[in-house]
């Protein structure tokens, strides 16, 4: 029985990231790299994962540093280990495709200064066991990574014709350059934060 | 009052264990980083080399054989040796039979986000530019990148005349033109939505080759007389 529900409720800490409280359509967290490299669905989707990755790592070792690190001075932990896990991401980026690092360009490093990670931190790893903080780095991982891919879809359907740089559109389709451009950002992420919020207010009312 | 004493008591303790935890994840991070650059290096610098190579055969069409070259602050020809940074580096491309396709030259200026890298191949024998690419650039997505991808602007630079005149230097600089408006073979048609990108282009390959190319174009007479 006890197990039982030990089960039900790890279930939920892994699934709570991706719609409940997700991290850009619930939370609004991580702005900057939702805005700015969503302008193709490859971009898109690299980000999500490289961010994805370091909240991992940096969730693990916090949760495991949980009770070595004092209070005093716990965020400048937090943010050593952080960059050190985005540097190792930024080399291994590099090591993957030189073109790919060369269009997240200088977002790698900004993914230091992404809320979604420190909050995580701060608010879930540093209370938690190692595999409750897995399981949470994991949900929020996936969660930020679908969102940053369904704007990057939108824009790179609307803006460019195209999918993972596949035409779909025939011959002759006048793209919409807006929203490649910074203000198509902004324009698709409205329209996401619409659309969630009529779904899960109609999911409560029912 | 209370609360200050209390702060008194604790602080002796904590700040040896406060040290600790940052010099301890300090350590941690340092050979973190270190182990990843050190297993990353060399698969980085294949794939940037690899970069290169693959754009000097873009820019010289037949090329199997390449050779790398610099101009020195005097303006000659010199063979580089591995580690050499000169002036302005260039390579040579050679076909299977050893004949000289042309040389692809490397080039940057400032564009419209940041410094714009380029490569492109010069053909001596016909004293006309035979290729273009884009190296390294930050412009605008959907905009200013088209340099690098718009198909009519590519083919620019499939003849662009760069010939030298009697005394020397180049008879005609390189310079962009409005979208349209071409009527000279050394004149670049721009991009409408990429102005300032195209211009830049156009600005950097002229700069560029009112250096290399007389040098170059002494080098080949020497080279073919002989």
């Amino acid at each position: 029985m006890s197990s039982d529900k030990q089960k039900v409720t790890s279930t939920d800490e892994f699934i709570k990231g991706l719609w409940r409280d997700n991290p850009v359509f619930v939370q609004v967290l991580g702005m900057c790299p939702t805005l700015a490299v969503t302008n193709t669905a490859e971009n898109a989707f690299a980000m999500g994962l490289a961010t994805a990755f370091v909240l991992l790592m940096s969730n693990i070792l916090v949760s495991l540093l949980r009770n070595f690190v004092p209070k005093q001075v716990r965020i400048a932990s937090y943010i050593l280990i952080i960059a050190t896990f985005v540097t190792v991401t930024d080399y291994a980026i590099q090591a993957i495709s030189v073109e790919l690092h060369k269009s997240l360009g200088a977002f790698i490093s900004l993914i230091v200064v992404n809320c979604l990670i420190l909050s995580r931190a701060e608010a879930f790893a540093s209370k938690n066991t190692v595999g409750r903080s897995i399981l949470d780095a994991l949900g929020m991982g996936l969660g930020f990574t679908f969102a940053l891919f369904c704007l990057g879809a939108v824009r790179e359907i609307l803006g460019n014709g195209s999918i993972f740089n596949m035409p779909i559109f025939p011959e002759g389709y006048q793209s919409w350059i807006v929203m490649i451009l910074p203000a198509g950002g902004f324009f698709t992420l409205a329209a996401w934060l619409l659309v969630i919020n009529k779904v899960q207010t109609r999911k409560a009312k029912s | 009052m209370s609360e200050a004493s209390n702060i008194e008591m604790q602080n002796p303790a904590n700040s040896k264990k406060m040290l600790l935890a940052m010099v301890g994840i300090g350590i941690i991070s340092a050979f973190l980083i270190v182990m990843s650059f050190e297993l990353t290096l060399p698969r980085v610098t294949r794939l940037k080399a690899e970069a290169l190579e693959k754009a000097i055969f873009e820019v010289l069409p037949g090329t199997v054989r390449t050779q790398a070259y610099g101009v020195n602050t005097n303006g000659e020809l010199i063979e580089l040796a591995e580690g050499d940074k000169p002036e302005i580096t260039l390579y040579a491309g050679y076909t299977s039979e050893g004949n000289l396709v042309g040389y692809a030259i490397e080039a940057s200026g400032q564009g419209y986000a940041d410094i714009i890298r380029i490569l492109y191949g010069y053909d001596p024998a016909k004293q006309t530019i035979i290729g273009f690419q884009v190296l390294e650039s930050k412009e605008t997505p959907g905009l200013g990148d088209k340099i690098a991808k718009d198909e009519r602007f590519q083919n620019n630079f499939n003849a662009l005349d760069v010939s030298i005149s009697k005394d020397g230097q180049l008879r005609n600089k390189v310079i962009t033109v409005k979208q349209g408006q071409k009527q000279h073979e050394w004149e670049i048609d721009g991009i409408t939505g990429a102005t300032i990108s195209s211009r830049a282009v156009g600005n950097i390959i002229g700069e560029s080759t009112s250096n290399v190319v007389p040098v170059l174009h002494e080098y080949f007479k020497k080279e073919s007389n002989e």
